[in-house]
């Protein structure tokens, strides 16, 4: 399988700050990666410098075989085959949602069909109204279509589901397992951890400029080896033990108690646990 | 994947600038400000200063000529100034520079909105000025000729100029508090609002560095007699000098334009 993002060695400071400091990563052909780290520790700034958006100090970069910071038209050529979804865009109050789309979509060698795509995010309803109408989330599925409308290889997807209720976070997903199936990579970063969980194929953690980790959602930190937490209510009180083989503990005791556990609990390190282990004390602040 | 070529600058640049007038003319407040307002402020003062200037020139005559040259500031430099700021805070340039859209069809499609609402305002200052405030137009071609060039020039001159100084204003939020006080002034000082030669020295001098200065006067050759022309400052109306200046102007903001535009607020 071919690689549609290589980098190697990446580097880029702000007058003193360090805020890339090293990056190697590789992406393939179909691959949902998500990128996770604190506020600040580059995360921003590696994805920037990916989009052709930021220029980098040192390192090599590719991006479907083409250096980002490419110009004139041979950069509008590789910008035909990404696309983008940014953080935040408030703009265009005045305009459908279906004009903009379809606007959009005319910047584009081969664009997807327009309602088909309004349909694909869910805003089928909404295509006739105004921008300025749509919620948060609706909003943010508009920028997701614009993202998708150019149909790209790749995908950037920037904290795409930031201030979402968890039903429309559930079937935002449910449009990103869409597009896996149509072949697209995707790049994804976010804060939830959830999230990494349930759509990416590989996770990789950042911190301090660095990838500290890559690895599966399953595999991350040795969550898969990790010791497992059985609780119970004890005769004496709450107990817990910590143990590789919950499984034989709960057996034994159950014998004790002859059937019924009171108040058993099995827990296993989230993905969230093992990540904040992993970036340490770390306050996120910029 | 087809073998289709992203489409030209030229049309995603015309696609803009049909999309850019679609959101112009739903922005209520915008309509009112750029197309009403002028039409408004020559209701005012054409009511306020009924006096004749010298035989058979009115002051509504003398200021039509004013309000048609502020009109190219308005629709190009103000607009823009306000605008692009207001597009660069909201991440609609951001979002742009994410696509294949090349830099000059944004510029494209701004030109053609500074363009089309101009001669809105430009053609209703006139129609209302010749309805109501017996405003004469000319008759001579080669006077037309002269209007023609100077609001294609002078349009052209304030569109790369708002381009320009649309790096100025900090935040969108704040560009109108920025922009708007500086057209306000140029307007003063070049003899938008008064007749020109009745200004202070120092006025003048200042108003002779910046394009409106040349722009009311170019319009003042189009629309006044040309027995005016000996109460100009030069006792002539200096077109030769008008176009030299106003075409530097253009030349100075097409170059500050490429220099410094920025696509977003970071480094």
């Amino acid at each position: 399988m071919s690689n549609v993002i290589s980098v190697r060695g990446l580097k880029k400071s702000y007058g003193s700050t360090q805020a890339v400091a090293g990056i190697d990563l590789t992406i393939a052909q179909g691959e949902i990666f998500a990128l996770l780290g604190p506020n600040g520790a580059g995360k921003t700034t590696t994805v920037e410098i990916l989009e052709g958006f930021r220029t980098r100090d040192s390192g090599e970069v590719s991006v479907l075989d083409t250096d980002p910071s490419i110009k004139g038209s041979a950069g509008r050529n590789w910008r035909n085959r990404i696309g983008i979804v940014l953080q935040s865009t408030s703009d265009a109050g005045d305009l459908s949602v279906q004009e903009t789309i379809a606007h959009f979509a005319k910047y584009y060698a081969n664009p997807r069909d327009v309602d088909e795509v309004v349909a694909a995010v869910g805003l089928s309803e909404k295509s006739k109204e105004l921008i300025r109408t749509l919620s948060g989330g609706q909003r943010r599925r508009l920028d997701v279509a614009l993202g998708i409308i150019g149909s790209p290889e790749l995908l950037f997807l920037d904290e795409p589901t930031t201030g979402f209720d968890p039903k429309a976070r559930r079937a935002f997903w449910a449009l990103i397992e869409d597009l896996r199936k149509t072949g697209t990579t995707i790049l994804l970063t976010t804060h939830y951890l959830d999230e990494a969980e349930a759509l990416a194929d590989r996770v990789g953690v950042i911190s301090q400029g660095q990838i500290i980790e890559i690895s599966t959602p399953a595999l991350l930190g040795g969550r898969a080896t990790s010791l497992a937490t059985v609780s119970w209510l004890s005769a004496s009180g709450p107990k817990s033990e910590k143990t590789d083989n919950p499984t034989a503990l709960i057996r034994k005791l159950s014998a004790d108690f002859l059937g019924e556990i009171p108040e058993l609990t099995v827990k296993r390190a989230s993905l969230e646990d093992i990540y904040l282990e992993m970036i340490g004390g770390e306050d996120g602040s910029e | 994947m087809g073998q289709n070529k992203v489409p030209s600058a030229l049309t995603i640049g015309i696609a803009r600038g049909g999309l850019e007038l679609k959101q112009f003319m739903r922005q209520r407040e915008s309509v009112v400000f750029t197309i009403a307002f002028p039409i408004m402020l020559l209701g005012i003062f054409g009511s306020v200063f009924t006096n004749e200037l010298t035989d058979g020139v009115t002051f509504s005559q003398y200021f039509v000529a004013g309000m048609i040259a502020s009109g190219l500031v308005n629709t190009g430099f103000q607009q823009l100034a306000i605008m692009i700021p207001v597009e660069r805070d909201f991440g609609t340039l951001k979002r742009l520079r994410g696509t294949p859209m090349p830099a000059s069809s944004y510029f494209i499609g701004k030109v053609i909105v500074v363009f089309v609402t101009m001669l809105i305002q430009v053609f209703l200052l006139l129609i209302a000025g010749v309805l109501f405030f017996g405003v004469n137009l000319p008759t001579d071609p080669a006077k037309w000729f002269t209007f023609t060039w100077l609001i294609l020039l002078g349009s052209a001159a304030s569109t790369a100029l708002g381009i320009a100084f649309s790096v100025v204003p900090k935040s969108g939020r704040g560009a109108s508090a920025v922009v708007s006080p500086v057209v306000i002034i140029l307007q003063f000082f070049s003899g938008v609002f008064f007749v020109f030669t009745d200004l202070p020295g120092w006025m003048q001098q200042v108003a002779a560095i910046f394009p409106l200065k040349w722009m009311t006067q170019g319009m003042r050759s189009v629309f006044l007699p040309d027995s005016f022309a000996a109460r100009e400052v030069a006792g002539d109306w200096e077109t030769g000098r008008t176009f030299i200046i106003i075409l530097a102007w253009l030349i100075a903001g097409l170059f500050i334009s490429i220099k410094t535009f920025k696509w977003d607020d970071k480094r």
